[in-house]
């Protein structure tokens, strides 16, 4: 990979975790607990903590080590994540805690999306709620895979094996539904840290891994590099005499010498050289990193282009077919324009057709005409003009998209397989 | 691609962004280690060019050595430096005795607002981490600004899968964060790994050394035997006091930094 060798240190291994779940069932409170077991927090925190509590005439809460705004800590809402960095022997991590309100989807959304692995946390004595089914149905559909849940309070319901059973039973039957099978689902205190770092004394009939324990068993994001090269053109700069074209290696590799094919544009080109500026790494580029490349010949290319290898292109299309969530305050609806952004592209599109719009708390299907916030539906969109892409279960990274409404990103959307034909309201 | 590559490649992406899409762009450079660690990320993004004009705010309470440096490194690596300053506020007296928060506010705060208004940036780069501080964990990587400079933390846009918030509306501007996912640590195994230059100021002298900068009378320095990048890395592995303790802003009150930071402050 690099010529050097890496310290130690810098070469052990980083993972980012969300933590989702219903509003007020624990989730800041695991978080914070995580954050004082492992022995990660700053000295003082715990103290200042205990200080705002006992100023304000509240029991010590762990969660408080994590809610920092004042307002958070008021009304004991998450309104935005927060994070916590802590290790272990096996890796460092980023325990991400995303909001548990229903009105700040988004910001859950923005936490979770670039997490590698989450956990779902529940109640054990509210039991399944409207928030736990949302998110684990956006978890599945920002492809999260790796998953475990936490049914936390046991505390509340006497550490009771029958009650763990049911409420693992029922969310593992919605779970299934959307064909996820967590690889853990284990009960926890996390006020009191009942098998959180370690093992619960109240809970001898559970012999499966504490919380800590369970995240070591995810697995690293698997390398990207032996995928079918993506490149998307972010910017040409001609800072000198070279005309570089900028961007990320999103998957694959690219070499010099290799013959390359822009999509949606269609020009084909050869790389002469791949451009870094004081790197440690040489040699061909591999997924992730970001480069500069120069042409043999010298080529029209804009923004938005998305290189390959030609014996494996992207699709290029004028239409698309996703499934997407909404979060934006107005309906998607048909009429509207809406700039739809997929890599560096940007193209303004039209809905053209909705398949049916599914309740993700409840899974329910039905026929409307217009998507609202925080619903999924299976959507038809006609572009201005082609774009290049993949379908998301082939391609992660260009087969995802948001849409813009007015100022500001109001959706997200997975690319499916195209269906010949199915493209009616 | 190691843990520090990807850092390396997440952060030239952002940058990247947002050069193609602000007209009128600025990055911060407070002479601190992360934005001199965003400057030279800067450069390797664009190849060696730092097409993007720096801006410092100094307060004229800054520690000499980091003007030295400032003007050292400017000069050594040919970027276009625009120095902030409120001389009216200056004149009028303003300085930490007359409470801290507020000199935060007039000297860095609003000598910013002045100098953006009169340069007409849409677009200003900050070397913030998530890790620093809690109000800072909850930023965005391209967050807004309204027309006044506050941010509503409260009610922030959406932003998934690197699409971020290029669109806003007149007289408003957004705040662009290339640094917000690395940690303290990351920033100086970076630094080691890169070789680059960083002030003097953050190595131990005579038993103590400045672990964050920022106005002489504000910022105190901690006990520390480290002399080298090595030795500060192997401190700060073991060490579990919070990187901004020795500044005075942040322990005015519980929530100083968050209403600071709601008003503009970076
Ligand atoms: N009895 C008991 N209470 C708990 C436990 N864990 C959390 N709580 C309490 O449940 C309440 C809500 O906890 P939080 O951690 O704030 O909940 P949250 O899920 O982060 O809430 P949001 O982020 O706002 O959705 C707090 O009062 C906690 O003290 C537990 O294991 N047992």
């Amino acid at each position: 990979m690099t010529d050097t060798l890496t310290p130690p240190a810098t070469a052990r291994e980083s993972m980012s975790v969300v933590l989702v779940g219903h509003v007020d069932h624990g989730k800041s409170t695991l978080v914070g607990r995580l954050f004082y077991d492992t022995g990660s927090l700053p000295d003082g925190r715990y103290e200042a903590v205990a200080r705002v509590c006992e100023d304000t005439g509240k029991p010590f809460e762990f969660a408080f080590l994590l809610d920092a705004l004042e307002e958070e800590r008021d009304q004991g809402i998450t309104i935005d994540t927060a994070q916590a960095r802590f290790r272990t022997d096996r890796r460092d991590y980023v325990l991400v805690d995303a909001p548990g309100h229903k009105e700040f989807l988004k910001n859950m959304v923005s936490g979770a999306a670039s997490a590698e692995a989450a956990v779902l946390l529940i109640d054990a004595a509210e039991g399944v709620q409207e928030q736990s089914r949302r998110h684990g149905y956006l978890v599945h559909l920002l492809g999260i895979r790796q998953i475990i849940v936490a049914i936390n309070k046991m505390d509340l319901v006497g550490y009771s094996r029958e009650t763990f059973e049911r409420v693992r039973a029922e969310y593992l039957a919605f779970l299934g539904e959307l064909g996820l099978a967590p690889r853990n689902v284990v009960p926890v205190a996390a006020r009191h840290g009942d098998n959180v770092a370690a093992p619960s004394k109240q809970m001898p009939w559970y012999d499966g891994p504490t919380i800590l324990e369970a995240l070591d068993h995810f697995q690293a994001r698997p390398e990207r590099r032996h995928l079918p090269l993506r490149f998307p053109v972010q910017d040409v700069y001609k800072f000198d005499h070279r005309r570089t074209i900028a961007g990320r290696v999103e998957s694959g590799t690219l070499a010099e010498g290799d013959e390359v094919l822009f999509s949606p544009s269609g020009h084909r080109g050869v790389v002469k050289r791949i451009e870094r500026w004081e790197a440690r790494r040489t040699g061909p580029a591999e997924a992730g990193e970001s480069i500069g490349i120069t042409l043999t010949e010298q080529l029209f290319i804009e923004r938005g282009d998305i290189l390959s290898h030609p014996s494996h292109p992207p699709r290029v299309s004028q239409r698309l077919q996703a499934r997407l969530f909404w979060l934006g305050n107005r309906h998607l609806a048909a009429g509207r324009p809406y700039v739809l952004k997929l890599t560096t592209q940007e193209v303004t599109c039209h809905l053209e057709g909705i398949g049916p719009v599914v309740d993700t708390a409840t899974l329910a299907a039905r026929a409307q005409s217009e998507v609202a916030k925080n619903e999924v539906a299976t959507v038809t969109l006609y572009l201005n003009k082609p774009i290049a892409f993949d379908a998301f279960t082939d391609m992660v990274e260009t087969g995802r998209f948001v849409l813009v409404d007015g100022l500001d990103v109001a959706g997200g959307g997975i690319v499916l397989e195209p269906v010949e034909g199915d493209y009616s309201i | 691609m190691d843990h520090l590559d990807a850092l390396e490649a997440q952060s030239i992406y952002i940058l990247r962004e947002a050069y193609k899409k602000f007209k009128k762009l600025a990055m911060l450079w407070s002479i601190g280690k992360d934005s001199t660690v965003l400057l030279w990320l800067a450069r390797k993004s664009f190849f060696g060019h730092c097409p993007i004009p720096l801006v410092h705010i100094d307060t004229s309470y800054k520690i000499p050595e980091m003007i030295t440096f400032r003007d050292r490194v400017a000069a050594e690596w040919g970027v276009r430096l625009v120095v902030g300053q409120h001389t009216q506020a200056l004149a009028e007296g303003m300085g930490p005795e007359k409470g801290r928060v507020l000199c935060c506010s007039i000297l860095k705060t609003e000598a910013l607002q002045l100098l953006m208004a009169e340069k007409g940036y849409t677009g200003l780069i900050l070397g913030i981490r998530r890790d620093e501080e809690g109000t800072r964990a909850k930023e965005r990587i391209f967050s807004p600004r309204d027309r006044n400079f506050e941010w509503n933390y409260k009610d922030q846009p959406p932003e998934f899968w690197d699409q971020f918030k290029t669109d806003f509306a007149a007289d408003t501007h957004i705040r662009i964060h290339p640094l917000l996912h690395w940690s303290e640590l990351d920033v100086w195994r970076y630094i080691r790994r890169e070789e680059i230059p960083i002030v003097d100021l953050y190595f131990a002298r005579s038993g103590e050394r400045y672990r964050s900068l920022g106005c002489l009378p504000c910022t105190g320095r901690i006990k520390s035997e480290a002399t080298t990048v090595d030795a500060i890395i192997e401190e700060l592995e073991r060490t579990t006091t919070s990187e901004r303790s020795g500044r005075a802003q942040d322990h005015e009150d519980t929530y100083a930094m968050q209403k600071l930071r709601a008003r503009g402050y970076m």
